[in-house]
This record gives structure tokens, sequence and C-alpha cells, in this order.
């Protein structure tokens, strides 16, 4: 089983003045197979650096990660990425965007021309395949980026607001794409946002992560995402629990803020 | 002067006469047409076809109007050609005086003339002959077969009954005539508005020109050959640059060491300009191809070098992290990231140094070169062939602008979402 552990991470960034950041302190997590977690957290909180730990950019000043039990210390084709935006390469078209992974690893065309085609309907873009990416809109450039991901066949897909750029409209259409993919292919997701509502949608698990120093806050189970596979997110939206969830964690969020502020106030004066 | 205040006038007739004019007969259905706030909406102003092409006819007409050009119909008031005279009066010691004609006959320069036959006539002050070149001037001693002689007293007292002094200048029907500190006269017939050849030549002249340098050559090459030779050496030097300054600025861009060693050379020959090492390249290697490319090189070099380098600092932090994400290795991520993403950088350090390398090889060949475009300017301006140097000129500058522009054609062709992320 692929399971993905977390285990003691801590991060310290070394300032040029002698001080130093604490970014994540002793974090420990356990994702198994094909679930969805949502990260959820103010600026500041360390999530985009658990993520870079945890797809190998970044090597923790303690602890490790794991993953189906080898030891994670470098970027790896195992643990996709899906970028905010700006990371499809423009002088590719979107048929060579969505099959670099396979062709790097030096599949021949037809194995995995299927894969790619596939997974073009399935992001709704087999008729843009020979366009150039600039030539497509925010939305659908994103959706090639899942796509490619998709191709590597990877274990983990670790998304960093993968949607944050998008317009509210588009983006609620993939926040239905993402749950579509999600229950289609079984993947094991990480997906940070900046939006609550996002995070109780799209999180089977949703992590709350607080500031100074960057740890877990709370974790929470939700119902949302399994329910809203193939539905209309918009009425899982108006049910009375999911008010009730999104309340809960926007005032936690809230109170978070206040007491940075108030120590911060505190700090100065 | 009046050049100036001509080439005004004809900015501001086309002007009215193109927008009060021309415009209301063009139909203007695009977009821009239908703005309401053109004035500060930089976007809105696009270069009016018409202005650009009357303003290079105006151009052509003011330089053929303004050197006596056939290809023009107008013409500024050209030099005086033909027969003129003018009469001095002598004084004799005793007081008397008497009138002389000088008969003058201005020709054009490089046609062969007669001095006029005059008839001495009566008096103590004989008439005179003479032939002056058109825009040349001549000494005349009157007083050669006058009776009475400057050395016993005689001084001309009036120019056509003007009373002149010598030293001073007065006109005359077509030109003017000025007394000479010794009391000789000078006629410098009326020049008219035209520029000498000498100067600027004419259109026509400047063509034929081309049409004879094509054909016969000049100085042991013919104009193509000198063409020829200015821009192989730019191609040979640009190339032998890019191919060891890209991959130089590659290296700077990703490894600490080369950026470390190579940091203060490319940082301090950056700012020397390639001229300046002309004379060193002429010491080291002569006036040969080798000087040149090796000028050339140097002039490309650095400016590929620092494009490469900023081409790779500018690869986005996610496209690396996404490629490594997918697998690629160290070599795959080079080949099919790093190296398409710094291609716009790259081609721009190439158009800027394609100009670079243009203007340094003309410098390089006026200080000294066998053949090239710059050593046939050289060469003609030092025996006064105003005509080649000006076909020169325009010659270079047509080149440098067609190498600009082949270089943002392949730059649409090669690099096409360029500024489009």
């Amino acid at each position: 089983m692929s399971t993905l552990s977390i285990e003691n991470i801590s991060m310290r960034f070394d300032l040029p003045n002698g001080g130093h950041v604490q970014a994540l302190q002793d974090v420990s997590l356990e994702i198994k197979t094909g679930e969805l977690m949502s990260v959820l957290g103010p600026s500041g909180c360390g999530k985009t650096t658990l993520l870079n730990i945890v797809a190998g950019f970044l090597a923790p000043t303690d602890g490790k990660i794991m993953l189906n039990d080898h030891q994670v210390t470098g970027p790896g084709a195992e643990r996709g990425m899906v970028f905010q935006q700006g990371a499809l390469f423009e002088w590719m078209s979107v048929r060579d965007n969505v099959s670099f992974g396979p062709r790097m690893a030096g599949k021949r065309e037809k194995d995995w021309a299927g894969t790619v085609d596939h997974l073009l309907d399935v992001v709704g873009l087999q008729g843009f395949k020979q366009k150039a990416v600039y030539e497509l809109s925010g939305g659908m450039q994103q959706r090639v980026a899942l796509a490619r991901c998709l191709a590597n066949d990877p274990d983990v897909i670790l998304m960093d607001e993968p949607l944050g750029a998008l317009d509210a409209l588009t983006r609620e259409k993939m926040q239905g794409l993402v749950l579509e993919l999600w229950k289609e292919t079984g993947k094991t997701i990480i997906l940070i946002t900046h939006s609550v509502e996002e995070a109780l949608l799209l999180g089977e698990r949703l992590l709350v992560m607080a500031p100074r120093p960057g740890r877990i806050h709370e974790e929470y189970r939700l119902p949302f995402a399994d329910d809203g596979v193939g539905k209309d997110l918009r009425k899982v939206k108006k049910t009375s629990e999911f008010g009730q969830k999104r309340e809960e964690i926007l005032s936690m969020i809230w109170d978070m803020e206040e007491e940075i502020m108030g120590r911060t106030e505190e700090a100065s004066a | 002067m009046t050049i100036l205040i001509i080439y005004i006038a004809i900015f501001a007739t086309a002007f009215f006469a193109v927008r009060f004019g021309v415009r209301k007969f063009r139909q203007m259905k695009d977009f821009t047409s239908l703005k309401t706030v053109t004035f500060g909406d930089e976007s809105a102003v696009r270069p009016d076809r018409w202005a650009s092409v009357i303003s290079v006819i105006t151009v052509f007409l003011l330089w053929g109007a303004f050197t006596g050009s056939t290809w023009v119909p107008i013409h500024a008031p050209g030099p005086f050609v033909g027969e003129t005279e003018f009469t001095y009066t002598l004084e004799a010691p005793d007081g008397a005086r008497d009138d002389a004609t000088v008969y003058a006959r201005v020709f054009k320069v490089g046609e062969d003339a007669e001095e006029p036959e005059v008839d001495p006539g009566e008096g103590f002050a004989k008439n005179d002959g003479i032939k002056v070149g058109a825009w040349r001037s001549e000494l005349l001693i009157m007083d050669k077969n006058d009776e009475v002689k400057r050395k016993e007293g005689a001084k001309i007292v009036a120019i056509d009954g003007q009373p002149v002094s010598a030293g001073e200048t007065v006109s005359v029907a077509d030109g003017k005539v000025a007394l000479t500190a010794k009391g000789s006269i000078n006629f410098s017939p009326s020049g008219g508005m035209q520029m000498e050849p000498i100067w600027l030549p004419a259109p026509e002249a400047v063509v034929a020109r081309v049409g004879e340098i094509a054909s016969e050559g000049y100085q042991n090459f013919t104009l193509w050959e000198h063409l020829f030779w200015s821009l192989f050496r730019v191609i040979v030097g640009f190339i032998i640059g890019a191919a060891v300054g890209i991959p130089l600025g590659y290296a700077m861009g990703l490894s600490d060491w080369f950026r470390g060693w190579f940091d203060p050379i490319v940082e301090f020959m950056r700012p020397v300009p390639p001229l300046a090492l002309i004379p060193l390249v002429i010491i080291w290697a002569g006036i040969g191809e080798s000087g040149k490319i090796i000028l050339l090189f140097l002039a490309a070099l650095w400016i590929m070098t620092i494009s490469a380098r900023a081409g790779v600092s500018g690869v986005a932090i996610s496209k690396v992290h996404a490629a490594y994400s997918l697998g690629a290795s160290k070599w795959q991520l080079m080949r099919h990231v790093i190296v398409p993403n710094s291609l716009p950088e790259i081609f721009t350090g190439a158009r800027v140094a394609m100009g670079v390398c243009w203007g340094t090889v003309v410098a390089a060949e006026l200080v000294a070169a066998e053949k090239g475009a710059g050593m046939m300017v050289m060469v003609a301006s030092r025996f006064q062939n105003t005509d080649i140097v000006i076909m020169g000129i325009i010659l270079i500058g047509i080149i440098g602008y067609g190498i600009d522009i082949l270089m943002r054609k392949a730059e649409a062709w090669l690099v096409p979402w360029k500024g489009r992320i």
C-alpha cells in the first residue's frame, strides 16, 4: 500500500541577520492511498513548505518523509505536482505537455498515446491537443496541468493552490473536475488552498495549519467530497451541514488571525 | 535653414491634406477607429502610412531639388552658368577715370570652356575676359592689359558704378565681386541654392555609381564583394561568438563555479565598446580577416553570454520543479526546459549582437581593411567621391535594417510564445 507518512518534520530557515524562521515544527501525518486531503491555513503557516518537502524540492531540517517505505530525498515521478500557474511548457503543444512524463521516461509513442488521448478527453481538451498552451484560457491551462500530472501515473498528487488563479465560475467547474479525477483514478491527493469552501468541498480530510511556528492546528474528516462526486457542487454548498462547517472553520481561522495580531501587537508594544 | 522651413511646410501641408482630404474617403472600420479617447492612449497611435510614404518621398524630393536632379521636376535655383559681365572703374594717379568691362564665362565644372575673346576697347583701362567654374571664383589681375598699372598708383574705385575700396565686396548681375587687399578683382558667380556635387551628389549620380561599382568595382573589388565581405565577417564573427557565448552563459546560469569564475571577466568586458578593441586587435592580428573576425567574435561574445545567462535565470522555478516531478533527468531538463525557455532571451541578445557586429565591422573597416563596405566608404571620402560615400551609407543602412527584419522573422517563427506567457 502506498502510504505517505510525514514523520516529525521540522523546517527552520536561517535569516541573514542571525535570526531564524520556524516554518514547520514537528509535523507528523499519515495519508493512506486514495485519500484526498486539503490543507488550509493563514499565510505563513508553512503549508507550501510542507508540500515542497513532500515533493522533494526541500530537505527538512528534521524528520523524514516516507512513501511506500522509501525515504523521499528528492523530486520523483511517483509524486506528481500541479502548480498554481505558469508551470506548463509554452514551447510545446498541449499534447506534448501532457505526454512529457512518459516521453521523459523513454516510453514509445504507441505506449502512451492511448492514455494521453483518454486524459485529454477526460479534461475536455481533445479538440485542443495540437494547440499551443499560450492560446488557451487559464482554466484550460490548469486542465492541461492536471492531465500532464495524471499522464505520468504518480502515486501521490500534490496540488499547490491549483485553482487559485482562476475566476470564480471556472473555479467551481474545476473543483468538480478535480473530484471526478480523484474518484476515477483513486490517487492520493494533497491539495493546498486558500479557500475554505474549496477545502471543505474537496477534502476528504481537512488539515488546518497554524503559523509561527508552522504546525497542525486541527484535523477534520469531512463527508462532502464523497457526496459531491458527480453532483452539482452548488447544491452541496447549500446544505446546512456545509454551512455549519464553513462557519466553524472560518471562525477558527479568524480566532487564529486575531491571536497572531494580538501577539504581534504585544511584541511591538 | 531654407530647407528646414520647406520641410516643415511640407510636413504641415501633408498633414492637413491627408487629415481633411484623404481621410474622408477612407473607410475606417476597425476597433481602434471606434475609440473616442485616442489622445493619451498609446495603443491607439498607429503610424499613419500616408505620413510614412510622404515622409520618404519628401526626403528624396528635397535631395533631388537641391542637387539639380533630372528626376525631380522642381528645382531650387541652381548656380549661374553662362555669359555675364560687369564693369570696373580704374582711377589713374592723376585722377583720370576710365571704365572697362569684364566678360565672364561661367561653365559647369568638368566641362571644357574657353576664355571669351574680348575687344580691348577704348581708354587706358582695357576690357578683360575670364572663365569661371560654377561654384568657384576667379582672381582677375585686371591691370595686366591696362595702360596704367596698380604699382604705378592706379586703383579700382567702383564696380558697376558702385563705389568700392580694397577688401570690400559688391553684388553684380550674376554674382559677387570682391576687391582683394592688393586691389585685384575676385569674381564669384552666384551659386544658387543647390548643393555642389562634391558635397551632395544628385540621386541619379548615386544610382549611376551603384551600377558602375557593381559592374566595374572599386578598389579592386566590386560592390557586391565589398558588401559580401562585410556580411561574411559579421556572420562568421557572430556565429563563433554565439557558439562560445551561449554555452558559457548556460554554464554561468547553472554552475556556481562558472558563475564565479567568469563573472568578473564578463562584467568587465561587457561595458568595453568593441570599437575600443580595434587598435589592440590590429596590433595582434593585423588588418586581415582574422583580426576582423576576432573583433566581431568579442563584440558578439559578451552579449550572447549575458543573454543566455539571463535566459537560464529567467526560467520559472515552477517549470523546473514540474519537469523534475515528471521524472525528467538533469540532461532532459536542460534539453526540454532550460534551452527552449531561454530562446526568447537569446533571440533578443542575437538581435542586439547582430546590430552591434554590423556597426563594429563598418567601423573596423573604416580604420583599416583591404575590402568591405566601410573601407569602400572611407577610401571614397579620401578621394572626395561623395556619391560613393552616400551610396555606401545607404547600403549599409539597408543591410543593417534587413538583418534586423530577418532576425525578427526568425524570432516570430522559432519562439512564437515570446511575450505571450
